[in-house]
């Protein structure tokens, strides 16, 4: 292993690397937001009381938990664009080149399938909240929203945190995927710079250490995360 | 592309369902050999059996599998002579192999933590009922830990086996022809990647619903069929998705 | 219906920076970016190479502002397809297959493909003659050499990089062997140094990088140089069908830089030979 392959600047990949762990941790963070709040409108749909919300949802979620991430990605990356065209000819008479950009075709990949799987998560999490609390609230007049607000979502959080938790991990380490469509996150440049250097074992072994980190420094802060929503919760 | 071409894709991939298979039940099978190890060595009072299985776990659990299995596959060959001395390098020339051992180890590492889970909710009384009717260790661990474990820890389980056919589609990264593989090369023939995908996607849906419905039968099977318990299985299906 | 000036106007802003006016000022042109000394990406974290220099000379004769992007080989055409560039420039042959689908400028490269097998092989041991194959009429002479190539190779592991003229050539000239396919000439370099293939077939440019390079002596190349026929007709940019006024604009760019010798400059500078097409 020659460590001056790793250098800062021009001569070395250092500075690569480290901007892939940068832009994998924005993919990640953004597919992450997409996925709990497709997750949150899944579960709703699931919890609603009309069926035909509950069937769209659980469709969406047997077909995006059946099918591999990588298979998702290779379909909007390619048939992204052309449904886009379709979309923006039809509604609105646009007739030129569109296409999605690799980072939010990652972003959308990802994040479809972190909310299928938040949404159980959510749901969950919802079925748990005493419906005896509901009732407080609405014998002391709190409104809808104030009811939503003040006591479903802040019990939600708490009981869905190590969930979500999860699924974050599952996040970042699924947008190593995006590689195969060209973003150049950690796994691509790692990729870029083996075959240009002939020493594989090196920068996968970087690239491992990278996600080692930052899942490691997440884990941190789900866990104090955690340890804030259960402050008001008094311990056995 | 027509209903014809449509169906000879279809055909050409279904080509790959044994190899699919074939990965996927190998590295269970190992892998749920493994994880029985290791989840023993984590519940070990012993410090060194415990934290080395520790960090095994947090390792493959970190990383993703596409940087185990190119570091695994791209990676060792870095170190050619090396294993060429130790008389490994015939295993690791193997792409076979190089893929199968990656997704051994990574879903020994996520099963231990299922089989850990079930063997810390068996219930104590269980155990001190086993003890006082004069079973030895090992009688104790055969008849009521580890059946009862296994039973707590199906659901979950049933998710890991699902993630594990989806992530037999990196082994196409690594020159290997399954599913995936052929959509890829079908595709270099065609120009069609959206066709082409919809048919794989579709095939790994079914196998997944397959292997979904096989799952809930073996759960039906080990508990004992009232309704109280399906309510209770349904009820550790949540908790198991909560986890995920 | 008539589509709304407004929802026209959010679409503009929506879809801005794709390829929007058609008289192609702005053009966005895809490399592979792993294909040395074609195009690659140095440790400066840019795309280099000969098609690079080359896209840049093409777009300041075309007077066009040019992006260039990097995409992976085996979806690189169809993504052009999809509308996610404009051209392809990556050492991409003209074949009927492609042809098919999309259309191509005239030839600025050709080079020949030719095999590589460890020094120490039987393969590279077997005395093939380092000729010229033309594919285009096969001679009996020719057909001969063929027939030994394929004999050779019975038993031996052959690697190739997919969906390229190459691996064609595998399938339909070399009969029943263990064909092993790779996404990009880098992993294939990385494999058959591993060993994990016996021999592999390329671009005799793309080789440049392993045989020149440090590893590049245990490694030799095998036998004749193969050309035309099914290997294609040279290197040409990849343009969608119904862009004929963009390859008008690419060919005659190419066209002014064959002539003034610019094509045989760049290819000096990074072959070390004069690959400029002859056609």
């Amino acid at each position: 292993m020659d460590l001056t392959l790793l250098a800062w600047g021009d001569a070395g990949w250092g500075d690569q690397m480290a901007l892939g762990a940068l832009v994998t941790l924005a993919v990640a963070i953004c597919a992450y937001a997409l996925g709990i709040v497709v997750g949150a409108g899944l579960a709703a749909m699931k919890l609603s009381g009309l069926p035909p919300l509950r069937w769209i949802a659980q469709a969406y979620t047997t077909v995006i938990r059946g099918i591999p991430e990588l298979l998702v990605i290779y379909l909007v990356f390619f048939g992204g664009g052309a449904a886009l065209r379709a979309i923006a000819s039809g509604m609105f008479g646009y007739e030129g080149y569109v296409d999605l950009p690799i980072f939010l075709t990652g972003t959308i990949c990802i994040g479809a399938s972190a909310g299928a799987y938040s949404a159980e998560v959510i749901r969950g999490a919802v079925l748990v909240v005493p419906k005896g609390q509901i009732e407080a609230a609405i014998a002391v007049g709190m409104t809808r929203r104030q009811r939503f607000w003040r006591v479903l979502v802040p019990q939600v959080a708490r009981y869905a945190l190590p969930g979500l938790g999860n699924i974050w991990q599952f996040t970042l380490k699924d947008t190593s995927l995006i590689s195969v469509i060209g973003l150049v996150e950690i796994m691509r440049q790692a990729a870029i710079a083996a075959g240009s250097t002939k020493e594989p074992f090196t920068f996968y072994v970087v690239a491992a250490l990278l996600y080692l980190g930052l899942t490691s420094l997440s884990n941190r802060g789900f866990l104090r995360a955690e340890s804030w929503a259960n402050r008001g919760v008094r311990r056995a | 592309m027509d209903w014809a071409q449509l169906a000879d894709v279809a055909t050409r991939l279904a080509g790959g369902l044994p190899t699919t298979l074939l990965l996927v039940g190998q590295s269970l099978l190992i892998g749920f050999v493994l994880a029985v190890l290791v989840a023993l060595m984590r519940v070990s009072p012993n410090p060194l059996l415990s934290a080395p299985a520790y960090g095994f776990v947090y390792v493959f659990r970190s990383t993703p599998l596409l940087v185990q299995l190119f570091l695994i596959y791209y990676g060792s060959g870095q170190f050619r002579p090396f294993f060429q001395d130790v008389g490994l390098w015939f295993l690791f020339r193997d792409a076979w192999f190089c893929a199968i051992l990656a997704l051994t180890l990574n879903t020994g590492a996520y099963t231990s933590e299922i089989i850990r889970g079930g063997i810390q909710s068996v219930p104590h009384g269980q155990l001190e009922a086993g003890r006082a009717v004069g079973m030895s260790p090992a009688q104790l661990f055969r008849r009521i830990t580890f059946p009862v474990a296994i039973r707590q820890a199906l659901p979950a389980y049933g998710n890991e086996v699902i993630l594990m056919v989806k992530a037999s589609s990196l082994a196409s990264t690594i020159t290997i022809l399954e599913i995936t593989g052929i959509a890829k090369t079908i595709i270099a023939q065609t120009f069609r990647p959206v066709e082409v995908f919809i048919v794989a996607g579709a095939l790994y849906l079914a196998i997944n619903f397959v292997a979904t419905q096989a799952i809930l039968y073996a759960e039906r099977r080990l508990s004992p069929a009232s309704a109280a318990d399906r309510a209770k299985a349904a009820e550790r299906r949540q908790k198991a998705m909560l986890a995920r | 219906m008539k589509p709304s000036p407004l929802l026209a106007l959010v679409a503009g802003v929506l879809f801005a920076g794709s390829a929007a006016a058609q008289d192609w000022s702005t053009i966005r042109i895809a490399t592979e970016g792993a294909y040395a000394p074609w195009n690659f990406t140095n440790a400066a974290g840019q795309l280099d190479g000969f098609d690079v220099d080359l896209a840049n000379e093409l777009c300041a004769r075309m007077g066009a502002q040019c992006e260039i992007v990097a995409q992976a080989w085996d979806g690189i055409i169809p993504a052009l397809q999809a509308g996610r560039y404009d051209a392809i420039m990556a050492g991409m042959s003209i074949t009927d297959a492609r042809m098919e689908v999309i259309d191509f400028t005239r030839s600025y490269a050709t080079t020949p493909a030719i095999f590589v097998a460890p020094k120490d092989s039987d393969f590279a041991a077997a005395g093939l003659p380092e000729t010229r194959v033309d594919m285009t009429e096969i001679s009996a002479e020719e057909q001969a050499l063929l027939d030994q190539v394929k004999g050779l190779l019975d038993g031996l592991t052959v690697g190739v990089q997919t969906a390229t003229i190459h691996e064609n050539f595998l399938r339909e000239h070399m009969g029943d062997i263990d064909i092993r396919t790779y996404d990009s000439q880098e992993n294939l370099d990385l494999d058959l140094q591993a060993g994990r293939i016996d021999v592999a077939l390329a671009d005799q440019s793309g080789w440049q990088p392993l045989l020149e390079g440090e590893l590049g002596e245990d490694f030799t190349r095998v036998g004749p140089g193969f050309a035309r026929g099914i290997f294609g007709r040279g290197v040409g940019v990849g343009i969608r069908k119904e862009d004929a006024a963009l390859k008008d604009k690419f060919n005659a760019a190419i066209q002014s830089a064959l002539d003034d010798g610019t094509v045989s400059e760049l290819a000096i500078k990074w072959f070390g030979f004069d690959s400029a097409t002859t056609d």
